[in-house]
């Protein structure tokens, strides 16, 4: 076989059999009783070639050489320069080192990744966060507040009307529909076993910390964060999203490691999201005076740690919030 | 991920180069690198004309462990296995601690390429190719090529046809060891026309001192 013919052949017909093979596992791997233990050296090639396969999803949102050079392409750019990077484009809402296209694969763009597009089409929503109908624009305020650690850029702000316009660009052609697939992260299998702090560990350490280092506080170069902190004082809080086991275990199995997406296992992906969930962050912002009345307010189900204690820890016992500074620009 | 000219990125990381230059002091060259220097140069600056890579600033656990990769195999090299295998592991040490502490210093300038290709280039350094489940060179190797260490060692400024080696070693597994087999996953996903573009960007790019940060400042928000 010629290197091109491999070539194709790896791009094209390998993530096709893998996605037969991995239906086809689907139910052995969330029946396996074996404990989970990770191998020093992931097999590459069962990796899917990017988030999107296992979603289903058929929509292929515009190239960004195709933003308009006009006013409203304007807006685009800075949505996108905003997604890949926040510590530059949105410094004055942003209270840790994170930026969005750590949890939004290609900023933004890729389906199985939280795509902007999908978001786009689904709201206005019903949220049982907040229990209101929320807009486009609520949503993208919660990002900020609890994902970013920061604060809510105002309504109608040149950050949030560059985000919906960016999002708009992202989702032309697309019917409004808020089961589009592709959107948020694709489910995963429930695990055979009660994730685990021990064996998510494991899988941590032989997954995940050549990038995110041992103690979970990513790596930085030349004052830039290369690799995101997941736990800790520059991580997201207690409010967001990625503080849910489940969210994370979804986010974990269709995008990381980086470029080997779907390669851990279903029992892996919930190990490691209760060990990254299970260590400490920046307190809730919606803090209730106490780590038990916040817990029973807003993190009352299983899928959160906040509260509880795990590896010897009471998490979320930081006390008040700090309060909010920003990052400079 | 930065959208920056490429004169930008010249100028700047030649300020940084300047600065790195005149604050490191240089260590007399250990006899163990006597014959290393005929092929990646006395000051380690490698020799991109004849596909010797910069050894001057790279990583000192990266050095060590290609090293033990040519010498085992997992990196074929014939050349290069020849060099590592009478090795001791304390010459080993020695040679990576070295060329870590050199200097990094300007590359011969790269030959002319065409704009078109260069701009494909960047954008797979900046951003990748996601439909080909590609993702940016930048996004592991950080900001400009300069690499993270100890595990992501610089890519700046290596010559094209070195790293166009590299990208084809790790597809026909001729070079592996590469954590968790990233670089293979990666590779494998590469055309020609992709490795040829995004070597010839990564080439012309000045190489730069990477220097790693507190990764965990407390002076905003966060937990006490």
């Amino acid at each position: 076989m010629s290197a091109r013919i491999n070539i194709l052949f790896k791009r094209i017909i390998s993530p096709l059999a893998y996605a037969v093979l991995l239906g086809a596992s689907a139910p052995l791997l969330a029946a396996d009783a074996a404990p989970a233990v990770t191998q020093p050296s992931a097999l590459p090639a069962k990796a899917a070639l990017n988030a999107a396969l296992l979603t289903g999803s058929t929509f292929t949102p515009p190239d960004p050489s195709t933003i308009p050079h006009d006013e409203f392409g304007k807006a685009v750019q800075l949505g996108r320069n905003i997604m890949f990077e926040t510590q530059k484009y949105a410094p004055q809402y942003v209270g840790n080192s994170l930026n969005c296209v750590n949890c939004h694969t290609d900023g933004g763009a890729m389906a199985g990744s939280a795509p902007l597009w999908g978001a786009w089409v689904s709201y206005p929503a019903y949220r049982a966060k907040n229990k209101k109908v929320n807009t486009y624009e609520d949503r993208l305020q919660g990002c900020f507040r609890f994902s970013m650690n920061g604060k809510a850029p105002p309504l109608g702000s040149d950050v949030l009307v560059a985000l919906q316009a960016y999002s708009y660009w992202l989702a032309k052609g697309l019917p409004v529909d808020e089961k589009v697939a592709g959107r948020g992260y694709p489910n995963i299998p429930e695990p055979a076993q009660a994730p685990d702090f021990v064996r998510g560990k494991a899988v941590y350490e032989a997954n995940c910390a050549i990038c995110h280092a041992a103690n979970g506080a990513g790596r930085v170069v030349n004052n830039e964060v290369v690799f995101p902190p997941l736990w800790g004082a520059q991580s997201f809080n207690w409010g967001a999203g990625m503080s849910s086991i489940s969210n994370a275990a979804k986010f974990i199995f269709a995008n990381m490691p980086y470029g080997q997406s779907y390669s851990l296992t279903p029992q892996q992906a919930w190990d490691v999201a209760y060990y990254m969930d299970g260590q400490d962050r920046p307190q809730d912002p919606r803090y209730e005076g106490s780590v038990a009345a916040t817990r029973a307010k807003y993190h009352d189900n299983k899928n959160s740690l906040y509260g509880t204690t795990v590896n010897g820890v009471l998490l979320g016992d930081t006390g008040e919030p700090i309060p909010f500074k920003g990052n400079k620009s | 991920m930065r959208q920056m000219p490429l004169q930008t990125i010249r100028l700047m990381t030649g300020v940084c180069l300047l600065a790195g230059i005149s604050s490191i002091a240089q260590a007399a060259p250990p006899p163990e690198a006597a014959s290393c220097a005929a092929c990646h140069g006395a000051q380690g600056d490698g020799l991109p004309a004849a596909n010797y890579p910069r050894l001057a600033g790279l990583p000192a656990h990266y050095i060590a462990e290609q090293l033990k990769y040519f010498a085992d195999g997992t990196r074929q090299n014939a050349i290069m296995a020849g060099m590592a295998k009478p090795l001791t592991p304390a010459q080993i040490t020695i040679l990576a601690d070295y060329y870590a502490g050199l200097p990094v210093a300007m590359p011969a300038p790269a030959a002319s390429v065409a704009p078109i290709l260069l701009s494909r280039g960047q954008q797979l350094a900046e951003f990748g190719d996601w439909k080909a489940g590609i993702p940016a060179c930048f996004r592991c190797h950080a900001a400009g090529g300069v690499g993270v260490p100890p595990y992501f060692p610089p890519i700046a400024g290596q010559s094209a046809k070195y790293l166009a080696d590299q990208i084809t070693a790790w597809q026909t597994g001729t070079r592996k060891g590469d954590p968790q087999g990233l670089m293979h996953s990666v590779a494998l996903r590469m055309t020609e026309a992709d490795t040829q573009a995004v070597t010839a960007y990564l080439a012309a790019i000045k190489p730069a001192a990477a220097v790693l940060g507190d990764s965990q400042p407390l002076s905003t928000g966060g937990v006490k």
